[in-house]
């Protein structure tokens, strides 16, 4: 039942972005007869058209001042995504907006808590002198309406406060249970109006939930979503959970289990609740990775000892080896074209990273910098490579993808397996505690500031960031 | 009474460690001779002094006597001399208990990420088990299984403990 309703809510919003049903577009005409599709979408593309590369300098735009209002509704109504109603949903809703552009580093913007409530009509013609004494440059306005069929419409525009113009604007219809993904599009909406860059908000995390003593320590799959919000338990801890990661359509999660005693990779399935071996073997597998395209997962699998890299297709198959060196090779990280990957072998003594196009082929080394790279993960952007730099202690490092300008980005004790966002700006990445071994997820933008540390109900590692939500 | 107490363990601990260095000393343990009778002595109230059963896992670590466990330097995965020593115990224990089957653990200290660890426990716990294949023990009978850093013996972090940490232990499959 809470799939059929994501996937109707999803269908949705493919359905709006695609120049939308009948319904769709009526329902956003009625509030503003202008065509909201068209300029939501011409919007998105030009996102794409990045500005920044390598460094992010974001001094500028901290320096606006957002505003963000509480979202305001038609008419104040009984909704399950608010036990107080419609007009209290529309406060929620920009507070997670807020939440999000704040938490993220890039923006000080101010939230509705602290800002007076528009009325539905303001909405779209907002109390330009009102803001402009608030001293705010820029305006973040939504509306969220009950629709009769029992989903919510939600509608989100950004204004500039000294031009007094709209600058953009975008609506979705979600089910009530994914009110938030509607919050967590207008963040994206406003991020990368005023950054330039891909959306990134609207996106899920699977990572491992620890609990209990360093030496009998309980493992857990886990889910959230970027904010952390929306948390879910998979497995129950009965047996140790290792190293997830998200299939790029979110269907599935391949992970390590020692369900059997052993550590074997099994590919989840989110719906059915199903779960299978990556490839029928009583040899140890572990190191799961999808292609770009989810076609394929890599695996690595020790045979007498030796641990080297393997493909197999994720809708079953045979396998075929990538690596053949004495050495352990494992992990493997695809470019987003997926035509190279990056892995790590100790071949030359010590862990390293290399690269080899998507056969096998042409493998070399590419870390060069001293200390060990271990880890190593493809940007989605394609530009950059983040790795685990383990120079006694552990740090987060990006380098370029030749092994070039190698860059360090935290300086824990021991900090390690990053995880890029959809965008490729953010990297999170797990920190361990000294002597209790405690472990706790943290995120950092490519600058290397604006670090913090998410929220989560108990100690976690592993994070896998997965793609925006389709 | 306490310090007594300590100094009374720490001599026997001592006198353990002493024993390692002699493994065919230790290796036939007295009850081993009557090893059919712990069938028997069940009904009677006293079948204590026949101890574990040979061949079970209690048996094997008491006679063992630390000697189930080796350990490696950081990120290797060789059987040094000591080691050779315990696996040779380990070896003439299992030509001797024939039916008994064991699995060798293999684990990495928590300096190393979670991937890499996974498989250097792999490689130690193999390279264990070649060891102890090369010296009779049927391959048939030898299972092996990395724990990477998830089942640190000693939790402290300090080289003390990594180097305890960095092991292969061989447990007899119960």
């Amino acid at each position: 039942m809470n799939l059929r309703q994501s996937l109707s809510a999803l269908f949705a919003i493919a359905m709006l972005a695609a120049g939308g049903p009948a319904l769709a577009q009526d329902e956003a005409i009625s509030l503003d007869p202008s065509s909201l599709d068209a300029e939501g979408n011409a919007t998105a593309d030009a996102g794409e058209e990045s500005v920044l590369r390598g460094t992010v300098t974001a001094d500028a735009w901290q320096d606006l001042g957002i505003a963000i209002a509480s979202f305001a509704t038609n008419q104040d109504v009984p909704t399950p995504a608010n036990a107080d109603g419609t007009a209290s949903l529309g406060h929620e809703l920009a507070r997670v907006v807020f939440a999000d552009l704040r938490n993220n580093g890039l923006f000080r913007p101010v939230g509705p808590d602290a800002l007076p409530r528009p009325s539905y009509a303001q909405i779209t013609a907002p109390s330009w002198r009102t803001w402009q004494s608030q001293s705010a440059e820029m305006l973040v306005h939504g509306y969220v309406r009950a629709n009769n069929d029992g989903r919510l419409t939600v509608g989100c525009y950004l204004y500039d406060v000294i031009l007094e113009e709209e600058l953009v604007r975008e609506g979705w219809i979600v089910s009530p249970a994914e009110w938030r993904r509607a919050a967590h599009k207008c963040a994206d909406l406003v991020y990368s109006r005023l950054s330039g860059e891909s959306p990134f908000f609207d996106s899920r995390i699977a990572y491992i939930a620890e609990t209990g003593p360093k030496e009998r320590r309980i493992k857990r799959l886990a889910i959230m979503d970027s904010d952390g919000a929306n948390h879910r338990f998979i497995t129950n801890g009965q047996s140790t959970a290792l190293t997830p990661r998200y299939s790029p359509d979110y269907s599935r999660i391949a992970y390590l289990s020692y369900v059997d005693g052993n550590p074997r990779i099994y590919v989840y399935d989110i719906g059915t609740g199903q779960q299978t071996l990556v490839t029928q073997s009583s040899n140890p597998t572990f190191a799961p990775r999808w292609s770009p395209d989810g076609r394929y997962l890599l695996y690595s699998m020790a045979v007498a000892g030796n641990t080297d890299i393997y493909r197999v297709p994720s809708a079953g198959g045979a396998s075929i080896r990538l690596t053949s060196s004495p050495a352990i090779e494992v992990g493997g990280s695809y470019s987003p074209d997926g035509t190279q990957i990056v892995f790590e072998s100790d071949q030359s003594g010590t862990q390293q990273c290399y690269t080899m196009n998507a056969d096998g082929s042409n493998q070399r080394r590419i870390s060069f910098f001293g200390g060990r790279c271990a880890t190593p993960e493809w940007s989605p952007r394609g530009d950059q490579i983040a790795f685990t730099h383990i120079v006694g202690d552990f740090h987060i490092a990006v380098m370029d993808t030749n092994g070039r300008n190698m860059r360090t980005l935290t300086n824990g004790w021991q900090d390690e397996a990053p995880t890029w966002a959809p965008n490729g700006r953010i990297i999170q990445f797990f920190r361990s505690e000294r002597n209790t071994g405690n472990a706790s997820i943290w995120q950092v933008d490519l600058t290397g500031e604006n670090e913090r540390r998410l929220n989560t109900p108990v100690g976690a590692s592993d994070p896998a960031w997965g793609p925006v939500l389709p | 009474m306490q310090r007594y107490a300590v100094i009374l363990a720490a001599t026997s601990v001592l006198a353990l460690a002493a024993c390692k260095k002699e493994p065919p000393e230790t290796l036939p343990p007295a009850p081993v001779a009557s090893a059919p009778a712990p069938s028997t002595p069940a009904p009677t109230p006293a079948p204590r002094p026949t101890g574990p059963q040979p061949g079970s896992q209690a048996h094997f670590a008491s006679a063992m006597a630390g000697r189930d466990v080796i350990f490696f330097d950081t990120d290797k995965y060789n059987i040094d001399s000591e080691d050779a020593v315990a696996l040779r115990a380990q070896a003439e224990y299992m030509l001797q208990y024939t039916s008994a089957g064991a699995t060798i653990e293999g684990h990495a200290d928590e300096r190393g990420t979670r991937e890499y660890n996974l498989a250097l426990g792999e490689r130690r716990a193999n390279a264990a088990k070649n060891y102890l294949v090369s010296l009779g023990v049927a391959e048939s009978r030898l299972r092996t299984v990395s724990y990477g850093e998830e089942r640190p013996a000693a939790t402290g972090s300090n080289e003390q403990a990594w180097a305890r940490n960095r092991r292969a232990v061989t447990v007899m499959i119960d």
